[in-house]
């Protein structure tokens, strides 16, 4: 553990060694609140929650968080500076857990700064905190898939750029994967039993299900079952493919 | 101690490395010679347990660098080909880093971080970040990370590539002095710094190791081994002199240099040729300017084993 505290540290340290971690807070910051007054009506809507807010975390995570973990693997190999990490005497789990952890630590801080919309909220009327309390949380946990599914796609190639169109689609395909657009492609050749299989997939809807104030454990299951699964897929494609 | 036993890299397209075995004892330094292209690198990165041999074994201080990888990397510091590191990070912090991996103790960590810098001359870069240094820097920033545990095996890919003379000699003094009590791989594309540093060369090209051998073994390979060359101080006595000394019976060839003024008896097999040269130079009331007998060119015989 002590391996995955010390890359977390450095990982953490270089993010904020370069301009990426300013941007991304910004824009993130930025776009998350422009889309709450502008596109979720906030206002309007005048009811003392933060629905309009947590709606559109998924969409700004589509985006954000590959371009986030793009670098995480790709840039280690084009570089070379695995060669160095991986003939140090740390395992690559340990890597890819560090890694991982401080992309998320990285998040969670992003979100957090997002506290003065709770105060406002709170401010202007009596909103249901508990809600609002599984609603960051889910909104973690969906990052936290997001982060797991973009470091396996990172690990998949030495190019940054196509390291971050990965990631995107399939951050899409499993965000979506409960909806029309993805079922389709299943429906007229696949069993029932899968169709349903993918449906119960779909990050959105478990999300929401967070989001409507109703911590389950089989969502939070799901979750944690998601970034294990992506989190290990990582680190077999960076045993293996580390060379390349 | 370093063993290496027929290992074997082959990738689709190519075999990179074919059937290398070796072995490095302690107080050895043994040098990497070949052209580009020819495995060095895919030796040492299979020595560092990097990429994993298609066949055979390596194992370093006794540990399997595939079976107990952990075990060899403690006992191993290795600079990977052109020495990646964290470009944003600052040279003290990465070291710092590396010496926590390491598991150094406090008080260790501090004499090992000193003594690095001090023998690498980095003090004044510390607080400068890795990507903004000379690529001379950069080179002694990952001799450093490889040096800091104070490791009984080093693999050194190149170590004093990009350095400027002053610094390849620091360099050099460092690797003698480490010598007596470490084993120490180095590979190099230079072939002095395998006559000044390293007391056995292996050469390996397209995968194979053609010639493993001491340096002064492998420059008496030299068709040039213990040829004799004079250098005239008139021109116009070459042609005179050339066909003097080729005259003699031990001779077995000569060169002419006409713009150094310059000829070359190169000797027949076991043959001694200096004393009859230079009797013969007296002879002839030849105007000599220089007169020495060579020990071998070492870039003679690289070419001609590797071509």
């Amino acid at each position: 553990m002590r391996n995955v505290a010390l890359i977390l540290r450095r990982e953490l340290a270089s993010y904020f060694a370069t301009p990426l971690a300013y941007v991304f807070i910004l824009i993130f910051l930025v776009l998350a609140n422009a889309f709450t007054f502008y596109v979720g009506g906030f206002y309007q809507s005048g009811q003392a929650d933060l629905r309009p807010f947590f709606m559109f975390h998924p969409w700004l995570y589509l985006f954000l968080i590959p371009a986030l973990t793009m670098k995480l693997w790709a840039e280690e190999r084009k570089s070379g500076s695995i060669e160095l990490l991986m003939t140090l005497p740390v395992r690559a789990y340990e890597a890819v857990l560090g890694k991982f952890l401080a992309a998320w630590l990285f998040t969670a801080l992003a979100l957090a700064l997002t506290f003065p919309i709770w105060i406002t909220v709170n401010y202007l009327g009596h909103p249901d905190n508990g809600v609002i309390f599984a609603s960051y949380l889910g909104s973690l946990l969906l990052a936290g898939g997001f982060l797991a599914i973009g470091s396996c796609m990172s690990a998949l190639t030495r190019n940054q750029v196509v390291a971050f169109i990965l990631g995107v689609v399939a951050c899409f395909v499993l965000l979506l994967a409960g909806y029309p657009m993805v079922l389709d492609a299943f429906r007229g050749w696949a069993p029932e039993t899968l169709i349903e299989a993918v449906a119960s997939l779909s990050l959105l809807t478990h999300f929401q299900s967070i989001t409507r104030g109703v911590l389950e454990a089989r969502d939070v299951l799901y979750f944690a079952m998601l970034i294990a699964f992506f989190l290990f897929t990582t680190t077999v494609a960076v045993d293996l493919r580390k060379a390349d | 101690m370093i063993r290496t036993d027929h290992l074997c890299k082959r990738y689709p397209a190519v075999t990179a490395v074919e059937d290398v075995t070796f072995e490095v004892r302690p107080g050895e330094v043994l040098g990497f010679l070949g052209p580009n292209g020819a495995g060095k690198t895919t030796t040492m990165r299979m020595l560092a347990g990097f990429l994993a041999p298609t066949s055979g074994r390596a194992s370093i201080c006794g540990h399997d660098v595939q079976s107990e990888p952990l075990a060899a990397r403690q006992s191993l510091g290795y600079l990977p080909e052109g020495a990646p590191s964290y470009g944003e990070m600052r040279v003290g912090a990465f070291l710092e880093f590396i010496a926590e991996l390491r598991r150094l103790p406090a008080g260790r960590k501090r004499a090992r971080l000193e003594y690095v810098t001090e023998r690498l001359q980095l003090e004044s870069v510390l607080d400068q970040a890795i990507e903004t240094l000379s690529k001379g820097f950069r080179r002694r920033v990952g001799l450093a990370q490889a040096l800091l545990h104070d490791p009984p095996v080093l693999v050194l890919d190149e170590p004093t590539d990009g350095l400027d003379p002053n610094q390849k000699h620091e360099v050099r003094t460092l690797i003698e002095e480490m010598a007596r009590e470490k084993i120490i791989v180095i590979s190099t594309h230079i072939l002095e710094e395998v006559a000044a540093v390293c007391t056995r060369a292996i050469i390996i090209a397209r995968g194979r190791i053609v010639a493993d051998d001491t340096p002064l073994q492998l420059t008496s390979r030299s068709r040039y081994h213990n040829a004799v060359s004079l250098q005239l101080a008139r021109v116009e006595q070459l042609e005179a002199a050339r066909a003097a000394v080729a005259a003699l019976p031990a001779v077995a060839a000569v060169e002419v240099s006409e713009r150094e003024a310059r000829v070359t008896a190169l000797p027949r097999a076991g043959a001694m040729i200096l004393q009859d040269v230079a009797a013969l130079a007296a002879g002839q009331g030849l105007q000599l300017k220089e007169l020495h007998l060579e020990s071998g060119r070492l870039d003679e015989v690289f070419r001609t084993i590797t071509a």
